[in-house]
C-alpha cells in the first residue's frame, strides 16, 4: 500500500465518524467535551454554526451520527450524541451577544427564499451577516415550517422553535408570513439577484381504494393532520384510530392520537416491521405508549355506513426476495382481516410539488417532475434559482436540509460576486498537538467503561395527558457528564511520524485494542488479514507509513482505535503523537473569502 | 510510568485460545518501566506465549529478583502465582517451590545484574541441577535503576552514554548455561517477537533447564552509538542460526519443507520442534559445536540468536532426586509418616 496522505482533509476527517457521517459535518467531539467540561454555551455555539438548530436538533434529529459512532463498533451502543446536544441547549448561558448583529450597511443583494424551514433559515443565516437582504416567504404565519407545523409538541416544545427561529431572524432577515408564492416567474420578475427554493416536500401521499371519498370525513392525511393539530384547527380523534404508514410521520400520528382521545390506537405497515421507515428509537417511543404495530398488511378497503367510517379491510402479505435480493409482498394467501376503527390517519410518505413553477421559465425538471437540482452547488438550469431541504431532492430530514442551506447559501454568495460556484473551498483544519508535557495530555483520554444512558421521560399517564407536556425530559447534567464522557475523542488522532521510530514495539505492546502492526508491506487485501488484530471493516481505512529503517511499515487500523493516546505515552521518542484535528465546514460567511482550494 | 489505566474494551473479533480466553486476559498491571523499554516487548511475548499455549494461569508460578527486569513479572498473567524474591536469589527460591509443587509451571525472571552479577552462583547450580524452569533474562547490559552503569554483560569495547569505555570482559550466560549443562539454551531480541514468543513456548514446554538471554534495549541508557545491545546494533549483527516454527503434539508433521532446511527435534514426551535452519550446517543438538559457535561469532561482535541447543532427552532435578509423581505439597500425612514399621525398614538398611 502507498504511504497515508494524512494532509488530505478528509483523511482524518473519516476517522471522525460521528463528523463525516453528519450531513452538516458537525464537529462532534469537540462540543461534546465542551459540555464535558461544562461550557454549555460554548458547545452550543459549536452546534449553532454547523447545525443551526441544537436545541431542535438535540429532540429531533434523525442522528446518523450514532450509528457510524465508533463507540458502536467498540461496545454496544453509540454515544447518546444527538441529546448530549440537547445538554447544550438546554443548559447554556444567554449566548445573545455571541450571535451576528444585523448588518448596518447592507451589499445591496436581494435574495428571496421560498418556504420558511430549516433549509431557507440557513441560508438566510449564512448570507445575512455578508450584508445580504434576506426576505422569507412562507405560507404560515410563523417561521420553522415542517419543524412547526409537523413534529409534535410532546416531542418539540414551541419555545425552542421560537427561539432558535428568533435568533436567526434577528440579525434582520425580512420574514413574510401567512404569504403563499403562486408563481416563481412573477417572483423572479420582482428583480431578486437570487431565489431560494426551500419549500419542502409539502404534499402527503393519497391512498386511492375504495371507501376514500364515501367515507372521507374520517380519513385524513398525516401531514396535514399533524399540521392542523399543530396550530390548535383539531383537538380531538375518535377513540379508535388506524395509522396506515411506518415512517416517522406515521409515529407523530399515532402518538398525537393517543393525546387527543384515541384509546385503541393502532399502526398497521405494509411490510415487515424491520424495514419500517421510522428510527428504532421512534418506533420505541410508539410502543412504549400502548400503541401496537401490526406488520404485513395492505390496506384494501375502507369500509363504512352510510359515508360513516367502520374500518379497514387488509389484505395479508408476506415477503419474497427474488434472485437478485428484491423484496416483494405477494398475497399470504390467508383471509383479509377487517379492523374496526373511528379515525384513519394516512402516513404512507410525502411528496414534492412544484404546480406554482412555470415550465417556461428555465428551470428543467426531470422524469419525476424534479427540477434538475446539481448536488453540490444546489444550482438549477436557471443560475438565480437555488434549491434545498426537501424541495432539492425529496424528503429527508432537517439535519439534511440544514447541509443543503449551508452549501447553496455559498452558491448564492459566489453567484452574486460573480464567482464560479462551481469552485468550492475545502474545509479548515486546524491541528494542534495535545501533549502537555510528561504523561500530561489536554484532553480526558481515560476511557470510561459506562454502557449508554438512557434519557428521563415524564411519567406515562401525565405525557398521555397534554399533548403539549414534552415526553422526553433530557439529560440533567450529572447524566449528560457520563454520557459525555463516553464520547471516545475521535477528532484526537494518532499521528505517526517514521523518521522518529526505532520499532522497540511499546505502541504495539500497550494498544489495548491491538490496531497497530509493524509488518512488511503488501496490498491491502493481504495486509488486512496479516494485522495482530484482523481489519475486516473495508470502510475504516488502514494507515499506512514507511520510512522504518528495517524496511517495514507500520500500520495502523483506524477501525476500533480508542484514541486513548497509550501509542503516544509509551513512545519513547514521540514517534506517535496525539493531534487534534479540528475540521471547520466552509460556509458562506467572512472566512471564505480566504480559503482556497488547498489542502490544509 | 504510565498514568493513564489501560482500558478493558478489547478488539470485537480477538481470537480466543482453547480456554475461551484472549490474549488480554493474561495481561498484569500496565508497566511502570520507561516509555519504550525491551523489557515491555519480552512481557508481551511471555503474554503471547501463554495465550498460544492455552496456560491456565493460575498454574503458572512467576518468580523473580530486583531489577527493572525483576518488576516485570506485575505485569503479565494477574491470575498466576507469583514471589518477588530477593536480589539474585530467584533461582533458589524457584527450586524450592519447585521441589514442593512440581505440578505448576516454572518462569524465573532475571535481568542481566540479577543473575551474572549478584545471582552468578544462584543462576549456575539452578542450571547444573536442571531445575525444571523457563530462565528468562532480561539482558541490556546496563543498571537501568542505578543510572546506567556497565553491568557484568556490557561487552569489552562498548561505551556508556556518556562515552566511557567498558574494559571487563563480557559474561555470556548462554554459553555459560551451556558449559553449565543446561538442557535447552536460546537467545532472542526482544525487537523481534515472531523469534521470541515461539522460543518461549518452547522453552515452557521443555522439561528442564531452559534459559533464553533475551538481548533488550533499555531506551533510557543503553540505546546509543558505541552500545552492543541497541536496537539498531542488534538489528545489524542479528545472527539468527534458526528459526523455531512451531511446536506440534504429536500428531505427524503435515507441513512440507525442502529437506536440508529443517531440524526436526523430537521431545521425550513425544512433541516436536521444528527448527527452521537459518544458519547451514548448524545443529541445535550439538552441545560442543554450539559453544563453538557462539564463541567463534562472539569474536567478531556478533549476536548469535535463536535455539542454539536443546538436548531431546532431559533430565531434571526431580528425576535426580527420585522424588515421587505427585506434588510433595499434596501428599497426605499417611504417606509423610508411614509408621514405625516403615522406620524400621529405613533404619535397618542403614545399619
Amino acid at each position: 500500500m502507498k504511504n497515508t496522505d494524512i494532509a488530505a482533509p478528509d483523511y482524518f476527517h473519516k476517522v471522525v465518524d460521528c463528523q463525516w457521517a453528519c450531513p452538516a459535518h458537525t464537529p462532534v467531539p469537540e462540543y461534546i467535551r465542551l459540555i464535558a467540561a461544562g461550557r454549555y454555551g460554548d458547545a452550543y455555539m459549536i452546534n449553532w454554526r454547523s447545525n443551526v438548530f441544537p436545541g431542535i436538533l438535540g429532540r429531533t434529529c434523525d442522528r446518523p451520527c450514532e450509528p457510524a459512532c465508533r463507540r458502536g463498533r467498540v461496545e454496544k451502543e453509540p454515544v447518546a450524541i444527538c441529546r448530549l446536544k440537547r445538554v447544550a441547549a438546554d443548559n447554556k448561558e444567554n449566548i445573545t451577544d455571541r450571535l451576528p448583529k444585523p448588518v448596518a450597511i447592507k451589499n445591496g443583494k436581494r435574495i428571496a427564499l421560498v418556504g420558511g424551514g430549516p433549509a431557507s433559515l440557513t441560508v438566510a443565516r449564512d448570507l445575512a451577516p455578508l450584508g445580504y437582504s434576506c426576505t422569507i416567504f412562507d405560507q404560515d404565519p410563523k417561521a420553522g415550517g415542517m419543524i412547526r407545523t409537523q413534529i409534535p409538541r410532546f416531542r418539540l416544545p414551541e419555545s425552542v422553535i421560537d427561539e432558535e427561529c428568533g435568533y436567526i431572524l434577528n440579525i434582520g432577515i425580512e420574514f413574510i408570513g401567512g404569504r403563499r408564492i403562486d408563481s416563481l416567474k412573477a417572483l423572479l420578475a420582482e428583480g431578486w439577484d437570487a431565489v431560494f427554493v426551500g419549500s419542502g416536500a409539502p404534499r402527503g401521499r393519497e391512498l386511492d381504494i375504495p371507501g376514500r371519498k364515501e367515507a372521507a370525513a374520517n380519513i385524513h392525511i398525516g401531514i396535514d393532520w399533524l399540521s392542523s393539530v399543530s396550530f390548535g384547527h383539531i383537538n380531538k380523534i375518535g377513540k379508535r384510530v388506524i395509522v396506515l404508514g411506518g415512517g416517522n410521520t406515521a409515529m407523530d400520528c399515532c402518538r398525537s392520537s393517543r393525546r387527543l382521545g384515541g384509546d385503541d390506537v393502532k399502526v398497521i405497515v405494509r411490510s415487515g416491521f424491520e424495514e419500517m421507515k421510522a428510527s428504532p428509537w421512534e418506533k420505541e417511543d410508539a410502543m412504549h405508549e400502548d400503541i401496537p404495530i401490526l406488520n404485513f398488511l395492505v390496506p384494501k378497503e375502507f369500509t363504512h355506513d352510510n359515508g360513516k367510517l367502520t374500518g379497514v379491510v387488509f389484505e395479508k402479505v408476506k415477503a419474497e426476495y427474488d434472485a437478485k435480493g428484491r423484496r416483494n409482498l405477494v398475497p399470504s394467501g390467508e383471509p383479509d382481516e377487517h379492523y374496526p376503527c373511528d379515525d384513519v390517519l394516512v402516513a404512507i410518505g410525502q411528496e414534492n410539488s412544484f404546480p406554482w413553477i412555470e415550465r417556461d421559465i428555465g428551470i428543467e425538471f426531470d422524469k419525476w417532475n424534479m427540477p434538475k437540482v446539481d448536488p453540490a452547488t444546489f444550482g438549477s438550469t436557471n443560475p438565480k434559482v437555488f434549491f434545498g431541504g426537501d424541495a432539492a431532492f425529496g424528503p429527508k430530514n432537517i439535519i439534511w436540509a440544514v447541509a443543503h442551506g449551508h452549501d447553496a447559501a455559498l452558491s448564492i454568495d459566489k453567484f452574486c460576486r460573480g464567482e464560479d460556484i462551481n469552485d468550492r473551498p475545502l474545509p479548515m483544519v486546524d491541528i494542534l498537538s495535545q501533549k502537555m508535557g510528561i504523561h500530561e495530555w489536554s484532553y480526558d483520554n481515560d476511557i470510561a467503561p459506562d454502557k449508554r444512558y438512557r434519557v428521563p421521560l415524564r411519567d406515562k399517564v401525565v405525557a398521555l395527558r397534554d399533548i403539549k407536556a414534552e415526553v422526553e425530559l433530557g439529560f440533567d447534567i450529572e447524566l449528560g457528564l457520563k454520557e459525555a464522557h463516553r464520547c471516545l475523542n475521535c477528532d484526537v488522532q494518532t499521528v505517526f511520524e517514521s523518521k522518529l521510530c526505532i520499532e522497540c514495539d511499546a505502541c504495539v505492546d500497550i494498544c489495548p485494542m491491538d490496531c497497530i502492526t509493524f509488518t512488511e508491506n503488501g496490498e491491502e487485501a493481504d495486509l488486512r488479514t496479516r494485522l495482530k488484530a484482523p481489519a475486516p471493516n473495508p470502510t475504516q481505512d488502514l494507515y499506512v507509513a514507511d520510512g522504518l529503517k528495517t524496511g517495514r511499515v507500520m500500520v495502523k487500523d483506524e477501525d476500533v482505535c480508542l484514541h486513548c493516546g497509550l501509542c503516544a505515552e509509551r513512545c519513547p521518542t514521540g514517534a506517535w503523537d496525539m493531534k487534534k484535528y479540528l475540521i471547520d465546514m466552509t460556509h458562506a460567511d467572512d472566512l471564505c473569502r480566504t480559503r482556497h482550494q488547498s489542502a490544509a | 510510568m504510565t498514568y493513564i489505566a489501560k482500558p478493558k474494551f478489547h478488539h470485537p473479533s480477538l481470537p480466543k485460545n482453547a480456554l475461551g480466553y484472549t490474549h488480554r486476559d493474561y495481561e498484569g498491571k500496565v508497566s511502570t518501566l520507561c516509555a519504550g523499554c525491551g523489557h515491555d516487548s519480552i512481557t508481551a511475548a511471555i503474554i503471547e506465549a501463554c495465550f498460544e499455549l492455552a496456560i491456565e494461569p493460575h498454574r503458572v508460578a512467576k518468580i523473580s529478583g530486583i531489577g527493572c527486569s525483576s518488576k516485570t513479572t506485575d505485569y503479565f498473567l494477574n491470575a498466576s502465582h507469583g514471589f518477588n524474591s530477593v536480589h539474585g536469589r530467584m533461582p533458589s527460591v524457584l527450586t524450592g517451590a519447585n521441589l514442593a509443587n512440581r505440578d505448576l509451571i516454572y518462569l524465573g525472571v532475571s535481568g542481566d545484574g540479577d543473575s551474572a552479577s549478584i545471582g552468578l552462583g544462584q543462576f549456575a547450580h539452578s542450571m547444573r541441577r536442571g531445575v525444571n524452569m523457563t530462565y528468562i533474562v532480561e539482558n541490556n547490559g546496563v543498571y537501568g535503576l542505578t543510572k546506567g552503569q556497565f553491568s557484568a554483560t556490557a561487552d569489552r569495547g562498548s561505551k556508556s552514554k556518556r562515552g566511557i569505555t567498558n574494559n571487563d570482559s563480557a559474561i555470556d550466560l548462554a554459553a555459560m548455561a551451556l558449559q553449565l549443562g543446561a538442557t535447552y539454551v536460546a537467545r532472542a531480541f526482544s525487537g523481534d517477537k515472531s523469534q521470541l514468543v515461539p522460543l518461549i513456548e518452547g522453552a515452557i514446554e521443555h522439561r528442564g533447564a531452559a534459559l533464553i538471554d533475551v538481548i533488550s534495549p533499555c531506551v533510557a541508557f543503553n540505546n546509543h552509538a558505541g552500545s552492543t545491545k541497541s536496537f539498531d546494533y542488534v538489528r545489524e549483527h542479528n545472527k539468527a542460526v534458526n528459526k523455531l516454527d512451531f511446536i506440534t503434539g504429536r500428531a505427524p508433521i503435515k507441513v512440507d519443507y525442502e529437506p536440508g532446511t529443517t531440524q526436526v527435534v523430537e521431545q521425550h514426551d513425544g512433541s516436536r520442534l521444528l527448527l527452521k535452519k537459518v544458519a547451514a550446517d548448524y545443529d541445535a543438538n550439538d552441545r560442543i559445536g554450539a559453544t563453538n559457535f557462539l564463541a567463534h561469532h562472539a569474536a567478531r561482535g556478533q549476536v548469535v540468536t535463536g535455539l542454539i541447543f536443546v538436548d531431546s532427552d532431559p533430565e531434571d532435578l526431580h528425576t535426580h532426586f527420585n522424588t515421587v509423581d505427585k506434588p510433595l505439597n499434596a501428599l497426605s500425612e499417611k504417606e509423610l509418616c508411614p509408621g514405625s514399621a516403615a522406620l524400621e525398614r529405613i533404619n535397618a538398611s542403614l545399619r
